[in-house]
């Protein structure tokens, strides 16, 4: 077991948990943060993407003794009240269908976005390949992204 | 207008209670206000009047309904309430949607499967919606002395046109609840609606978007422990010993055990499927320390014995073998290839197709394939169970939350009213929720712990635990005479370990000598309903032979199916004929001239294809332009007959997914077996269509028939497989007849 303080969403919050433990878990088990998801446990499926500063990375391989002082966004402090361009335009093509997969989905648009403010169809394409959406909402979140890129 | 009954299957649904507070607790204050403003949506009622099971209204007009089918990406949860709205003549902003509980008291059917929860929660759904307007009306009547007759509504509103009185819905609860439930009601006209036919955003949309805890791995409890299982590695393997010490020395962890599932001798119905039940559980307090721990057990396995079970399967019983041995796919194609050439059931004959045959000029004969799917719901296999000498409290993912009440209550010692079922939000089901195993084992975890649990699957665990989608074999036959008729049709398909025949199907009823025949394979691999049983595979097989039959008869494929159903509609032969040939010609239409069918497009190639299975019929083209000897998908069209639309946005969404699910299922994914060990166990050796592949383009065209609505969550996804194949053929020049069609599976995993 050993301490660390986490910034996350704004806030700094400190857990004592084994040093391996992946953020994911961290996230889910100690701080109550389920909005990030546990799909595959391999950063194959992309349902657990966070922003560690301001990159796209996958939660459940990511050890929580190498976060450090970098700050981590969750879905759940993308934005403030839910109306992050990405988010209102996930909305405005009423995207989901399950909707598990999606706090991974928007993460990854997010980022995409902050680094590219307009992606062609195939940087989005490829910029989202890592995130598996198993009830097929792929051609409705290209759109959202696309729309989200114009309202950025 | 339309009178119905209100009394509605064997249950009488529809109840009237007044919540505790009492209905004629309304205070004048709440009386000033008629309509209730977006303000007043913020602050939730002081006070609900619950007018039936369905739908409860609050003194400010604010109304709930209950949305009584689980919801798993089908969208039921905003279309039911939309149909329940659309006869409350209610506005939808003031509506909010709730899970009901599982209440067979009060609801029929709280089951996802087979398209059906809109079909068959049409009739239900409307009446609760009119019986409580009725019951609206009547204690409006009665406050203003005026006629029932004379009382009319409008988005939540009633009004009374000669005095001029009006009164919003929630002024008139309280009174409403305590009128008697009428004996008939009136239901309105498809000209009158409001709501259903426009597109409304997902209810839980804004919940999902911002990370709200809404499914069942996202549900917790005061004092709940986490439990991970480690079954078989292989099947037909069982466990015969295992050591735990290291594991139970592991920090975090409580115990370390071994449970049967199920009990010896305990009746099990359909959906008590299950493939390892013997089970080593590890019980901790999070679950990093679990998948550790879980990591430190070692088991020894032996081999099972060949055993058979007869289980209930909805009025008859359903005999399963399950053989000794440990399995592989070569074998299993083997084995297939071996039936497919020896006897088999005749289940449908007409005419003589043996002298058909042997007369014929031309025999086009071809056979395909498809291996074992998992279905890979995203969120892995979950549940919450809360058992104690009293009662069990279950919570989780279950799209049959009824018959595992029963399941439940025989396998815990507790009477049917002490199992409490509360259903999440699932992510994804595809038929393998059906199968609640996992329930049980968290009930049996938390009755040994005496505490609450939370059951966790790993995507190991979830993939490799079977209740695979079978894997199937069919062999299709065409006789032609010396013109090029069609004067014999012949299918003869089985799987491992079922058949995904339906011998009723077009094009039986086109055809005068017909011969459908079927086969099994015996397996101890566990196999279960998986999006579209059966259709998902013959449907892709059978347009695929048909766009090769056309193509050897000489005629457009579009034009020989609307040929073949001509004659089923005009002259059909035999009497099961279980589709309605005007409607299947309809879709072809409507797809053949929304996608200029027949134009030359430069460098696209086309496939078409058409089926019909869950009630609903469906035409669809695939356009692929070859890049660098590489498919690209770059527009699907469908055309869709399922009646009614209750709701544009999700229907078009969940046909586009169902699209997206059959080309990647078809295109990428298997699960194969060595020594009975699944190959594929995580999504890196496991293939599911991804963002790059999807179709460039889908455009969905419903058919504006008016008629009942049917089901969507299925019937997209068996054709596209053969329209896919036979794009492919036209863009590679190569019938495709053995899926995945894009990847070997030899080289997955």
């Amino acid at each position: 077991m050993a301490t660390f303080n986490l910034k996350i969403n704004g806030t700094t919050k400190t857990v004592d948990v084994d040093p391996t433990t992946p953020l994911l878990w961290v996230l889910r088990d100690h701080l109550d943060m389920v909005g990030t998801k546990f799909g595959c446990g391999i950063a194959s499926c992309g349902a657990c993407t966070i922003h560690l500063d301001d990159t796209a990375m996958r939660a459940c391989v990511l050890p929580i003794s190498a976060v450090g002082d970098q700050k981590i966004t969750t879905i759940e402090g993308l934005s403030e009240s839910g109306d992050h361009p990405v988010q209102k335009a996930w909305l405005e093509h009423d995207v989901p269908q399950c909707g598990y997969c999606q706090a991974g989905q928007i993460m990854t648009a997010a980022a995409l976005l902050k680094e590219n403010a307009n992606p062609s169809d195939e940087e989005i394409e490829s910029a989202m390949n890592g995130n598996l959406c198993r009830c097929g909402t792929y051609t409705r979140i290209k759109a959202a992204v696309k729309t989200a890129a114009k309202n950025m | 207008m339309t009178l119905v009954k209100i009394s509605h299957g064997r249950r009488t649904f529809i109840k009237s209670s007044a919540l505790a507070g009492g209905g004629m607790m309304i205070g004048f204050s709440w009386l000033a206000s008629c309509k209730p403003t977006p303000e007043q949506l913020l602050t939730m009622p002081k006070e609900w009047f619950k007018i039936n099971g369905f739908l409860k209204i609050g003194e400010n007009g604010v109304v709930t309904i209950m949305s009584p089918n689980p919801e798993i990406g089908q969208n039921v949860k905003t279309s039911m309430p939309m149909i329940v709205a659309e006869e409350l003549d209610v506005d939808w902003k003031y509506v909010i949607v709730e899970q009901a509980p599982l209440d067979t008291s009060i609801f029929n059917r709280q089951l996802a499967g087979g398209s059906q929860s809109i079909r068959h929660g049409w009739e239900g759904l409307r009446m609760a919606g009119a019986t409580a307007r009725q019951m609206l009306k009547e204690a409006a009547a009665k406050a203003w002395g005026v006629p029932v007759s004379e009382i009319t509504t409008e988005a939540s509103m009633i009004h009374h046109k000669n005095s001029g009185k009006s009164a919003g819905y929630g002024e008139m609860a309280s009174a409403a609840a305590n009128i008697e439930v009428p004996k008939e009601v009136k239901l309105k006209e498809i000209s009158e609606y409001k709501i259903i036919g426009t597109s409304r955003n997902n209810v839980d949309g804004q919940k999902i978007v911002t990370g709200k805890p809404l499914f069942g791995l996202d549900y917790k409890k005061e004092g709940m422990l986490v439990a991970m299982i480690v079954h078989p590695p292989a099947f037909g393997l069982k466990l015969k010993s295992f050591d735990d010490a290291t594991a139970k020395a592991m920090p975090g962890i409580k115990d370390v055990f071994k449970i049967d599932v199920y009990k010896e001798g305990d009746e099990t119905q359909w959906c008590d499927t299950i493939s390892f039940n013997e089970l080593v559980v590890v019980v901790g307090s999070t679950t990093w320390e679990v998948m550790n721990a879980k990591k430190a057990i070692t088991c020894e396995w032996e081999q099972i014995k060949s055993k058979e079970i007869e289980v209930p399967f909805f009025g008859k019983t359903k005999k399963i073998s399950t053989p000794s041995g440990l399995e592989n796919t070569d074998d299993h194609l083997a084995q297939m290839i071996a039936a497919s050439k020896s006897s088999a059931t005749v289940v449908r004959k007409d005419g003589d197709p043996e002298a058909a045959f042997k007369k014929a000029t031309t025999i086009l004969e071809r056979s395909y394939t498809a291996p074992f799917l998992a279905h890979s719901t995203l969120e892995p296999m979950n549940f919450f169970a809360h058992v104690t000498a009293e009662k069990a409290e279950l919570v989780g993912p279950i799209q049959t939350p009824e018959f595992m009440e029963k399941s439940a209550s025989t396998r815990l010692g507790l009477p049917l009213d002490k199992i409490d079922i509360q259903m999440t939000r699932m992510g994804g089901g595809f038929g393998r929720r059906l199968y609640g195993h996992f329930l049980i084992e968290a009930a049996v975890i938390s009755q040994k712990m005496n505490a609450p649990v939370k059951l966790i699957y790993t995507r190991e665990d979830d993939m490799t635990t079977g209740i695979y989608r079978p894997a199937y074999h069919a062999t299709y036959r065409a006789a032609l005479d010396e013109n090029k008729n069609l004067i014999a049709f012949h299918v003869k398909t089985g799987g491992v370990p079922e058949s995904s025949l339906s011998a009723n199907r077009f094009p039986a009823g086109a055809v005068d000598n017909y011969l459908a025949e079927e086969w099994t394979v015996v397996s101890n691999v566990s196999v279960g309903a998986f999006r579209a049983p059966g259709s998902n595979f013959i449907a892709g097989a059978e347009q695929s032979f048909l766009d090769e039959l056309a193509e050897t008869m000489g005629k457009d494929p579009i034009d020989l199916r609307l040929e073949l159903l001509e004659k089923a509609k005009t002259s059909p032969v035999g009497k099961d004929n279980d589709y309605e040939a005007e409607r299947y010609a309809g879709v072809l239409q409507l797809i053949k001239e929304k996608s200029g069918w027949g134009k030359d497009l430069a460098g696209l190639h086309r496939g078409v294809a058409a089926y019909f299975c869950h009630n609903t019929y469906v035409a669809q083209i695939v356009e692929i332009e070859m890049k660098d000897n590489a498919p690209i998908i770059k527009k699907v069209t469908a055309a869709v007959d399922c009646g009614l639309v209750i709701n544009p946005v999700a229907a078009t969404n969940l046909a586009e997914g169902g699209i997206i699910d059959g080309i990647g299922h078809g295109s990428y994914s298997a699960i194969t077996l060595k020594d009975g060990v699944p190959q594929q166990n995580n999504f890196n050796t496991y293939r599911l269509i991804r963002h790059r592949e999807a179709p460039k383009e889908i455009e969905v065209h419903f058919v504006d028939n008016k008629k009942d609505p049917t089901g969507l969550g299925e019937p997209l996804n068996p054709p596209v497989i053969g329209a896919l194949a036979n794009a492919l053929y036209k863009a590679t020049g190569k019938r495709y007849y053995d899926q995945p069609f894009l990847v070997d599976p030899k080289l997955m995993g």
